[in-house]
Parts: C-alpha cells; sequence; structure tokens
C-alpha cells in the first residue's frame, strides 16, 4: 500500500499553523513536500527550502537574447542586406536602433519570465494526485493543506503520519497516487 | 501610535553643521562674487539648481503620494514635506541670480546682442527681463502655495486627525501635479535652457523633473537608512521599505535614462543647424567623457545593481548606491549647464574651488533648514486615515 501512495496530506487551521507545520517539518528533515494555500504566506516557500530563484536569472539571459536580436536584425537589414543612404547618415546610425533594441530586450524578458516561471512551476498540468482528496478543493476557498510526498527518503507511512498528527493537524488523509 | 516629535542626535548635528558650513560659505562665497562675478555666478547656478531640483522632486513625490498612498509614500512623507519646506530657503537664494547673476549668465539680458540677432529679437516677446522677474514670481508663489498648504494640512491632521483633511490634500495634488510639470518645465527653460537662447527641446523639463525626484528618493533613502532605530520607525518597520524605495529609485533613474535618451535620439534623428550644437559642444573637449560616463553610471550601473532585490534589502549597499547616485545628479546638471558657458569664465584653480564652495553652502543651507523642518514633528503621519488600512494586513 506505502508503495502506491503519493503522499499524506495534512490540513491545518489557519495560515501561521501551516507556516509552523511546513518549518517543523523541514526542520525534521522532510525535503519533498508542498504546502497549499489559498493566499500567499509570506516566508512559506522559503520555510521549506524553495530559495533558489531561477526565473530571474532566465530573464537576463533572454533580455540579453532579445537586445542582441534587435539590434542583429537592424544591423543585418540596414547594412548588409539592403543598405539605404539616408539623410547621409551613416549605414551603422545606432541611435536609431536603440528603441527597438530595448523593445525586443523587454519583449523577450517578458516571454521568458512567463515561459520558464511556466517549466520550472512543472505546468501546465492536468492531472495532480492531491485532487484525490476529498476536500482538497477547499484549498482555494479556506483550507490549507502541507502535503508530504512519499518520495521523499525520509518518508515512512507510520511515521511520518504520526509526525504530522503531532504537528495539530485537523485531519491527516493517504493520497492516492 | 502616540510618538510625538522625535529627537535624533543625527538630525542635530545635520542641523548645526549645515548650517555652520552654509553660513562660513557664504561669508567667502561674498568675497569670490567680487573676485569674479561671471564665474562666481555660473558655479552658483549649477549648485543652486542641483539643491533647487531636489526640494522640487521632494514636493512633485509628495503630491505623488497624497495620489497614489502606498506604505512606502507613509515612511518618507515628513523627509518629503521637509524637503519640499526648504522651497523657502530656495526662492531666498534665488535673489542674487535674479539681481545680478542674470546679466552674468544670460546672453539674452544684453540689448546690444539680441539687436543684432534675428533669433534673439525674435524670441523677445518670452525672453525679456520683465517677463523673466514675472516668471519667477509666479513659479516660486505656486510652489509655495501648494507646499504651504500641503504641509500645514499634513500637520493639523497630526494634531487633530481631521478625516476630512486627507480628501483635502488629494484634491490638491490632483491638479498639483500638472501645475507641477507645467511650471518647472517654464522654469527649468527660463532659468537653464536660455542659457544657449537660440537651442530649444521641448522634453527639457520633464529630465529635470524626473532628476529631482530621482534626487529626492536617494536623499529620502539615505535619511531613512540612518533614522531607522526611531521609535516611530521600529513599529511600523520602516526599514522593510527599503527594498521599495530602492524600486522607486530604480524606476525614476530608467525614467532619466529614457527622457534623456529621447532629446538626444530627436536631436540626433533631425540634424538640424538649430539644435545639433547642443550636443555638438557636449561632445568635444573633454566633455565627452563626461556624456559617456554619465550613460554608465547615471543608468546602467544602478540599473544592474537595483534590479536585485539582495542589493536593495541591505543599508550598507543602498547608502552608497543613494550617495553615488547623488553626486551623478550633480555631475548630470554639470554636463547640462557649464558647457553652455563655453569659453568664458575663470578656467583652472579658481572654477573648482567656486563649484565646490557654492555647493558646499548651499548644500549645507539646504541640509541645516532641512533639518530644522524635521526635528520639530513626528516622523510619520499620525492619523492619517489611510494608514490603518495600508499597513493593515501585515504578515501575510
Amino acid at each position: 500500500m506505502a508503495e502506491n501512495l503519493y503522499g499524506l496530506l495534512a490540513e491545518f487551521d489557519g495560515p501561521d499553523e501551516l507556516l509552523k507545520a511546513a518549518k517543523d517539518s523541514y526542520a525534521e528533515g522532510y525535503r519533498k513536500m508542498d504546502a497549499y494555500s489559498p493566499m500567499p504566506i509570506h516566508d512559506l516557500s522559503e520555510s521549506m527550502g524553495y530559495d533558489k530563484h531561477r526565473v530571474p536569472f532566465i530573464v537576463l539571459i533572454c533580455a540579453l537574447l532579445g537586445a542582441c536580436s534587435g539590434f542583429g536584425l537592424q544591423y543585418w537589414v540596414s547594412v548588409i542586406d539592403y543598405p539605404l543612404n539616408v539623410g547621409g547618415r551613416p549605414l551603422l546610425s545606432w541611435p536609431s536602433f536603440i528603441p527597438v533594441t530595448f523593445e525586443l530586450g523587454v519583449l523577450f524578458s517578458a516571454f521568458g519570465a512567463l515561459i520558464g516561471m511556466l517549466i520550472l512551476n512543472g505546468l501546465p498540468r492536468p492531472y495532480h494526485p492531491v485532487f484525490n482528496v476529498p476536500n482538497f478543493e477547499r484549498a482555494s476557498g479556506d483550507g490549507f493543506f502541507l502535503c508530504i510526498e512519499a518520495e521523499d527518503p525520509k518518508f515512512d507511512i507510520t511515521e511520518t503520519r504520526a509526525f504530522l498528527e503531532s504537528l495539530k493537524a485537523k485531519k491527516v488523509d493517504d493520497v492516492e497516487p | 501610535m502616540a510618538t510625538k516629535s522625535f529627537d535624533h542626535p543625527f538630525v542635530d548635528k545635520v542641523q548645526q553643521r549645515g548650517l555652520l558650513a552654509g553660513a562660513c560659505g557664504v561669508v567667502i562665497l561674498f568675497i569670490l562674487a567680487f573676485a569674479d562675478s561671471q564665474q562666481f555666478f555660473q558655479s552658483y547656478l549649477v549648485s543652486y539648481i542641483y539643491w533647487l531640483v531636489i526640494s522640487l522632486g521632494c514636493l512633485g513625490l509628495l503630491m505623488l503620494h497624497h495620489l497614489v498612498s502606498g506604505r512606502w509614500g507613509f515612511v518618507i512623507r515628513r523627509l518629503l514635506e521637509s524637503g519640499a519646506r526648504t522651497l523657502w530657503l530656495m526662492a531666498v537664494l534665488f535673489i542674487p541670480i535674479a539681481l545680478l547673476g542674470m546679466y552674468h549668465l544670460y546672453e539674452w539680458t544684453h540689448t546690444d546682442v539680441v539687436a543684432k540677432d534675428p533669433i534673439l529679437t525674435f524670441k523677445k516677446p518670452y525672453l525679456n527681463e520683465t517677463g523673466f522677474y514675472i516668471r519667477a514670481v509666479v513659479y516660486f508663489a505656486l510652489w509655495l502655495l501648494w507646499m504651504f498648504l500641503l504641509t500645514k494640512w499634513s500637520r493639523e491632521q497630526d494634531e487633530t486627525g481631521e478625516p476630512g483633511l486627507k480628501s483635502r490634500m488629494i484634491n490638491l495634488s490632483g491638479p498639483g501635479i500638472p501645475m507641477f510639470i507645467l511650471t518647472v518645465t517654464f522654469a527649468a527653460t527660463d532659468w537653464v535652457m536660455s542659457l544657449e537662447p537660440h537651442w530649444f527641446s521641448t522634453i527639457y523639463g520633464l529630465i529635470f523633473v524626473i532628476g529631482g525626484a530621482l534626487g529626492a528618493m536617494a536623499l529620502c533613502i539615505l535619511w531613512v537608512i540612518k533614522l531607522k532605530d526611531v521609535e516611530i520607525y521600529r513599529e511600523v518597520d520602516a526599514f522593510k521599505y527599503l527594498s521599495d524605495l530602492g524600486t522607486l529609485m530604480f524606476a525614476f533613474t530608467c525614467l532619466w535614462a529614457y527622457v534623456s535618451f529621447s532629446q538626444f535620439l530627436i536631436i540626433w534623428s533631425g540634424n538640424l543647424a538649430e539644435e545639433a550644437p547642443w550636443y555638438i559642444r557636449r561632445s568635444h573637449g573633454g566633455w565627452q567623457y563626461v556624456g559617456i560616463a554619465l550613460i554608465i553610471f547615471h543608468f546602467f550601473l544602478p540599473f544592474f545593481l537595483l534590479l536585485q532585490r539582495a542589493i536593495k534589502r541591505r543599508a550598507a549597499l543602498m547608502t552608497v548606491i543613494a550617495i553615488f547616485m547623488l553626486i551623478m545628479r550633480y555631475v548630470d546638471l554639470y554636463y547640462f549647464i557649464t558647457p553652455a558657458f563655453g569659453h568664458g569664465g575663470a578656467s583652472g584653480l579658481y572654477r573648482y574651488v567656486a563649484d565646490v564652495l557654492t555647493f558646499v553652502s548651499i548644500g549645507g543651507l539646504w541640509l541645516g533648514f532641512f533639518a530644522m523642518q524635521l526635528k520639530g514633528v513626528p516622523l510619520m503621519p499620525l492619523h492619517d486615515p489611510r494608514m490603518a488600512e495600508t499597513f493593515a494586513g501585515e504578515g501575510h
């Protein structure tokens, strides 16, 4: 039974209890876990060890890529492929290239931020086991949940259940895969 | 929040030292002014505009705060009000320029030059002494009126807690913003752009508006860091908003780059004989290096530094960045104003002495005056009804 389980889902009374439970579980050594709450809770993701922010790095790379392609496109068009003499200005008139370079940098960063966020979050995700638990929909209403996943090396069906109950969980449910 | 006016040794120190430096500086400047009036007024104008623009930036941000609310605004409202109240001082310090300086600074005040120059003759209905005086009086009257009412009502709100004062401040700030942008644009045109009376640029005033907001924000950041242990700041954990203030400084840095580059791009694209000389003058004789330094240090460096949240939360780094930005504000204005004088004025040591002395004396007076305004009042508004809702729901 245990090896078929996705994990254990504990429900808590409110944001403070959930935050405390997440901190305690992390201190206990659990790593593969996730918290579900109707609203953002300050420090919650940091308390579970999600302290790496990789989206900014993706955005930076995309911004540089966008700026380079914006400048490169204009350079190729106006210097190499179709050189035109406009008012005697040099072909490489960089001041007039800046707006498009900037705009493409912004465009690429916006795409990078959105798509990078979705990929890193594993979205879109049509199926997730936690929804097998009745009442889990309340995570978008008034429910505060912490799920410790079976993949966690420290996971043990009885011990973990006892541990979650010791954190004053209202209710602990098995999550079918 | 029952804390009344606060006492902080640093504020007293700034007040004493600032006023002392200002007073000593004024005496020395008085002597310098007789030694070489032309150079004196050239240096005086740069320093005066630098501090004036920060006062105005405080007034503009104060009105913006009333209109958009937000926690950052309540944290720095008293600093902005004190900054705006230095406009009294700046109005007095304008008198030397108006009485004597304008004949040394602006060539359109010389009737023989105007008579020989068809463009200046054409512009005479606007660029003449009477118009200059009348407009200066109007600008200061409007700025002082808005500043006076906003700070007066804010103090009354502290004392009485009358809820109607909130809407009065909001209603005054609404028309205040267009009034502010128009008057600053015209003032920048009169006092700085007309140094090169053939040249014109319509985005010019906006560069001053945004530069002022940037300078004011940098100054507020320094004060918030310095005063973070004051009780009323500890109660709301003012330090937490350092990163918001840093983000706003970042925004104004970007906006400064945007408007400065827009002016350059339009003039570069137009390539017209009456517009281009402004940049030609500023890209020769060493000025080109100042221009490149501005691009790198007034934009790219703060841009990449202030992008990072980790930096915006560290007081030591933010202090360095804010001081750096205040220095770059001076470089920017120096680059705007000084090349206009061409080869006129003294060269070498005397020029730098005059630059530094005017900056220190006006700055000393400004900071002393600022500290004096700040000292008597609670560091944050006490009874603004918007504060309860803004600071509610903390933590989650």
